[in-house]
């Protein structure tokens, strides 16, 4: 087919910051083999935010660890390309790996006070990264940490890198990890649902402040969430994940105004929308539920519960170009994306 | 259609000047700190109705909710149900009227019972009917909520956390309760369960008749579900009216800013920036006066001195005053 070509294309004209193609995650477990990853292809422009999206064991997760290195022992990685700015992840050693990760790629997770390390202050901890990886003095560190503190809006810099995680509101703390996250100026963070514990006020705050630097500094941020509204708000470009696989790529605009997979335009009609579903109203939910992914999933993973599906739907669906850039992995990608022209489709197929 | 609902009063929730304190702390050397987590909060929920109750983390949505279930007694004030105060009726009989929601279906079903025990419990313990008719109630009840026969002998593990969602409706429902608290009920699910549980929820509210008070951090959920909402900051409710007069006509600068960062999936939009500053100060040295105006971005002078009354919004002359249809707000500007 020539959707992958048309993928590398895109792809071409400035080398991407990251480059993933088939990477695949296998996890033992007591059952059998668990699929976590089956196949993802995609890539991270320099200096952009791409927001991972799916629900709850899609695989998305799995996918930010692998790329960090953090994947648990007993798990398998497999890929056919894992490039990250001309570095090979997957043949990487873990001396050179440690020396990226912190320096040039930084995570920010969704719970900060398990993440932060509640027996050292903060300053502590906000410059370790960098003495660790660059040759700076105490005093630089303390005075690159001070300065991102205020940056991420945090009053009183000073005192608060005397404190440690539990005196601080879970805001702050998310704020801290963000300061933390940018120390050494890396050139990717991946933000793993960096604001699904907080407060809705604290979010747009928190959103805001991500965009602000990642266009101040030109980091590239993979945003994995599972909150469309976040994602409509805040990406540039979007990958849904659902079962271990992305199921469409397409920019923000591209996606929420014509969703080109039965999936994502299931997702969009079933969050309640001001102005778009009537209040009181039945939501359009999606029948049944995510499938296993311990056994080999064969054909389409969301067939069964698809309203579009038929016997095409038991082979396994090519990733098809519905636009510039905007890949969908679904039989019927053409008519979703452009309803009216159905007959021209069906002549093609 | 059995509606328990006892129709001599169109009120099937009423607090009276509610609060809950609590003391923290306290010992040899350091002083008790007093935290007022629900402060003379007064609120009227309608039979048959939906009252959303929002909030950010901490501003007591979930102690009030858990003195209208009997698990903490308040301070002061009252809950009338169905008309009646609570303040000395026992666990029991309460139960009868009003059954919980919670948000994690994880840790709110026990997991080594079956399905079947779970859901029947309730009857059990009130000695309604015989074994094979309670087996009866729960099948019936099982088959409301759209779980498959064979679930009754399943344990918790074994599902799903919408089906675990639908066995803790099951559950409520039971006793055919006239109020539900739900109590953040689709927050731990996925966006297309998510979707599923509302509209049973939904389709359950009219085959009983039953009354909600919806707790949620979610507004496009309590938009979607809720007749009547009430906006809570630090223990007090500071903004209350019908879904329509919130979310189209918002009066408090808190409630503004709350609807200003929902964010709806409209690419472009940007995210807005709400100015809000910092997050909510400390409960237990709650600020002067209006309790929001550190953060408020229209606070004057005024604002740190005086505390602002929840009173009635002033309604045009064309328009219904009934007191059920009246928006209140607390805030010297509004």
């Amino acid at each position: 087919m020539s959707n992958l070509s048309t993928a590398e294309r895109s792809a071409a004209p400035t080398s991407p910051l990251l480059t993933v193609k088939q990477l695949r995650v296998d996890l033992p477990v007591a059952k059998g083999t668990l699929h976590a990853v089956r196949g993802i292809d995609f890539h991270v422009e320099r200096g952009e935010m791409l927001c991972l999206v799916g629900e709850s064991g899609c695989g998305k997760s799995m996918t930010s660890l692998a790329l960090m290195g953090l994947l648990p022992g007993k798990a398998q990685i497999n890929a056919d390309c894992l490039n990250f700015d001309g570095v090979n992840l997957l043949t990487v050693s873990e001396r050179e790996r440690s020396n990226l990760r912190g320096a040039r790629m930084a995570m920010i997770f969704q719970e900060p006070m398990t993440a932060l390390n509640p027996a050292y202050t903060l300053g502590n901890q906000l410059c370790e990264a960098l003495l660790r990886h660059q040759r700076v003095s105490r005093k630089a560190a303390h005075d690159r940490a001070l300065y991102l503190l205020e940056r991420v809006g945090i009053s009183a810099a000073e005192e608060r890198m005397r404190q440690y995680p539990h005196q601080l509101s879970g805001g702050l703390r998310q704020r801290v990890m963000i300061a933390m996250a940018l120390m050494c100026e890396p050139d990717l963070i991946i933000a793993d649902e960096p604001t699904t514990a907080l407060d809705v006020t604290i979010q747009a705050q928190i959103l805001h402040l991500l965009r602000d630097l990642q266009q101040e500094f030109g980091t590239a941020i993979i945003f994995i969430t599972h909150d469309l509204g976040v994602v409509a708000r805040i990406a540039d470009r979007v990958a849904v994940m659902y079962a271990g696989e992305v199921i469409e790529t397409a920019s923000a605009q591209a996606l929420f105004n014509a969703p080109s997979h039965p999936y994502t335009q299931g997702l969009l009609r079933c969050i309640p929308t001001p102005g778009k579903t009537l209040p009181g109203s039945r939501l359009q939910a999606i029948p049944g539920v995510v499938p296993s992914l311990i056994d080999k999933v064969e054909g389409c993973a969301f067939c069964n519960r698809c309203d579009q599906a038929d016997e095409r739907c038991y082979s396994t669906p090519p990733l098809q170009t519905v636009a510039e850039g905007h890949l969908s992995r679904c039989h019927f990608a053409h008519q979703l994306a452009n309803p009216a022209n159905l007959n021209a489709q069906e002549v093609t197929l | 259609m059995s509606s328990a609902a006892n129709p001599r009063d169109p009120l099937a929730l009423e607090l009276c000047s509610l609060s809950k304190t609590f003391k923290l702390g306290g010992g040899m050397l350091h002083k008790s700190q007093t935290l007022k987590a629900v402060n003379d909060v007064s609120l009227r929920v309608p039979r048959g109705q939906v009252m959303g109750l929002v909030g950010e983390s901490g501003c007591g949505k979930s102690t009030l909710a858990k003195m209208l279930l009997g698990l903490t007694k308040p301070s002061s004030g009252d809950v009338l149900i169905n008309g009646k105060a609570i303040v000395n009726a026992n666990q029991k009989a309460l139960a009868r009227h009003i059954q919980p929601i919670f948000q994690d279906p994880y840790s709110s079903l026990n997991p080594r019972q079956r399905i079947a025990q779970i859901v029947g419990l309730p009857l059990r313990i009130h000695a309604i009917g015989t074994p094979k008719e309670q087996a009866l109630k729960v099948e019936e009840m099982l088959d409301m909520v759209g779980l498959p026969k064979r679930a009754a002998q399943q344990y918790p593990g074994q599902m799903s956390g919408g089906q675990r969602q639908r066995v803790a409706i099951a559950r409520a429902l039971i006793m055919r309760p006239d109020l539900v608290i739900c109590d953040e009920p689709t927050s731990a699910l996925d966006v297309s369960v998510q979707a599923q549980i509302l509209n049973l929820l939904l389709d359950l509210k009219d085959e009983f008749g039953l009354t909600y008070l919806f707790i949620s951090h979610d507004l496009a959920v309590v938009e979607h579900l809720a007749d009547r909402l009430a906006v809570m900051y630090l223990g007090r409710i500071v903004e209350e009216g019908t879904r329509e007069q919130i979310f189209n006509a918002p009066r408090h600068p808190y409630t503004q800013a709350l609807l200003a960062s929902a964010l709806t999936p409209e690419p472009g939009l940007g995210v807005p920036d709400i100015g809000l500053g910092a997050g909510q100060p400390d409960p237990t040295q709650p600020p002067s006066g209006c309790a929001f105006h550190p953060r408020c971005p229209v606070a004057k002078p005024q604002c740190s001195q005086q505390s602002p009354a929840l009173s009635a919004i002033a309604q045009g002359a064309t328009q219904a005053t009934h007191q059920s249809s009246q928006a209140r707000v607390a805030c010297h500007f509004a």
